[in-house]
């Protein structure tokens, strides 16, 4: 059977790329786009680590055929910072230390970057519960809860 | 997996043509969140897969007269959440599609593919039933229209017949003083598959029930609409006569597994108690409380 050709965007940059009908967006990044950002933690949905944006909204790239990327918008971590400066989550993250192995912790920056976008002023239950969808099994949760919520407050006084 | 296709057709005639020519071995995608996981266990080895959302009758959400709804087979979740006026007409329904997954699932799954996995569990299915909702569904032989209750025919299979694609749900309208609710019963907080899932939908007139629908989850082979629990409800105040008179038509239509989530008579017992819990909650709304 002949590969399918998917034409779409990625982290703002057209592109084109081949794969398996079968063949999940998550391998297609890791695998022909060479973004290994995006994590496989279950490969079922249950983890978030391959967590990305189609078209601003988060999904995790391993519930998703690549062939359904074409026409839209991918976000991976790769394109969170930016100009070579770090995203805000990111310096907050590295500052508090709100990871320890690193494997969920580009899914739960990219999914912790689209809350912020939908709601500027997150209160701590909304975070958890955004997060609920990302599991880590270092930290506990509690620094990565609180790195977001400081840097929403520092994004907030810093709009002002 | 060597021989799969992929289409995505941008009219629904074309997608029900290439389904049915596919045969058995064909799967709808809509957000992929269970047929993806099938895939990937092995559980299903489909031979095409035929992705609906570039159809725009599948996608769209379309407010109708009276508070009535059409929400397309394939919305996500987190689509139909941010629709400016469901939420207040059908807070249940929302509730109800809002609890699968996480935010990340959210952003895909669909109550059209909750309803065909046909897990006897799926959460969105009893607030469905409650609302009244009538589904569209198109085949070879053109379309009909079924109650939500008639869907499922048993765990993993549906009464859609082959070919057959499900196009949309149709709420109906809401007369003035009405409300609906959904709880389920889980050990954990979030997350987590229904042990018990109860949704309630009534119309209040006076303090009275003038109207009401129950469907019960997680407690038989399929979603059940629970017709003396709402026998039971209609005519009364709400109080507590009715409502334990509610309760125990629930218990005596459950048929429940013992699994680890729980036993059969924890299930039986649960889905007493969440549906008086449930229409008290259905109630409150509905008096605008």
């Amino acid at each position: 059977m002949a590969k399918l050709h998917v034409t779409t965007t990625v982290n703002g940059e057209p592109l084109e790329f081949l794969c398996e009908p079968y063949e999940t967006m998550l391998d297609a990044l890791r695998n022909q786009l060479a973004l290994t950002g995006s994590k496989e933690g279950c490969a079922s949905g249950d983890c978030g680590a391959c967590s990305i944006t189609l078209d601003d909204r988060l999904v995790c790239s391993c519930l998703m055929l690549a062939a359904e990327a074409e026409g839209h918008e991918i976000r991976t971590i790769e394109g969170m910072a930016r100009g070579g400066r770090l995203h805000p989550l990111q310096e907050k993250f590295l500052e508090q230390a709100a990871l320890q192995c690193g494997i969920c912790t580009s899914g739960m920056l990219v999914a912790s970057e689209a809350l912020l976008r939908k709601n500027p002023n997150p209160s701590e239950e909304e975070v958890r519960f955004w997060l609920a969808g990302n599991l880590c099994r270092c930290t506990g949760y509690d620094k990565i809860v609180r790195a977001v919520l400081e840097t929403a407050e520092e994004i907030r006084e810093a709009a002002q | 997996m060597t021989d799969i296709r992929y289409v995505a057709p941008q009219t629904l005639d074309e997608a029900v043509g290439a389904y049915a020519a596919a045969g058995s071995a064909a799967r709808i995608l809509a957000g992929g969140t269970d047929l993806l996981v099938q895939m990937r266990s092995g559980a299903v080895k489909p031979g095409l897969i035929v992705d609906i959302k570039k159809i725009r009758e599948l996608t769209a959400v379309e407010e109708l007269s009276g508070g009535g709804f059409r929400i397309g087979a394939a919305v996500p979740g987190a689509v139909l959440a941010e629709h400016p006026r469901f939420r207040q007409t059908w807070p249940g329904v929302l509730e109800a599609v809002n609890l699968i997954g996480s935010t990340q699932v959210q952003g895909r799954a669909s109550a059209g593919g909750n309803l065909c996995n046909a897990s006897p569990a799926g959460d969105s299915v009893p607030a469905m039933i409650a609302a009244g909702a009538v589904v569209t569904v198109q085949g070879p032989e053109g379309r009909r229209e079924l109650k939500v209750e008639d869907v499922p025919a048993a765990p993993g299979r549906t009464n859609l017949k082959p070919g057959e694609i499900l196009v949309s749900f149709t709420l109906p309208p809401r007369p003035p003083g009405s409300a609906d609710a959904y709880l389920r019963m889980i050990p954990r907080t979030e997350m987590d598959i229904a042990v018990v899932g109860c949704g309630v939908s009534l119309t209040l007139k006076d303090g009275v029930c003038a109207h009401a629908r129950v469907g019960l989850g997680a407690v038989a082979p399929t979603a059940l609409l629970v017709e003396p629990a709402a026998q039971a409800l209609i005519g009364s105040r709400l109080d507590d006569a009715a409502l334990n008179a509610a309760a125990n038509a629930c218990r005596a239509a459950c048929r429940p597994i013992d699994d680890k989530r729980g036993t059969i008579a924890y299930r039986t017992q649960i889905a007493g108690v969440l549906l008086k819990r449930t229409a008290n909650i259905a109630a409150e709304r509905a008096q605008g409380k």
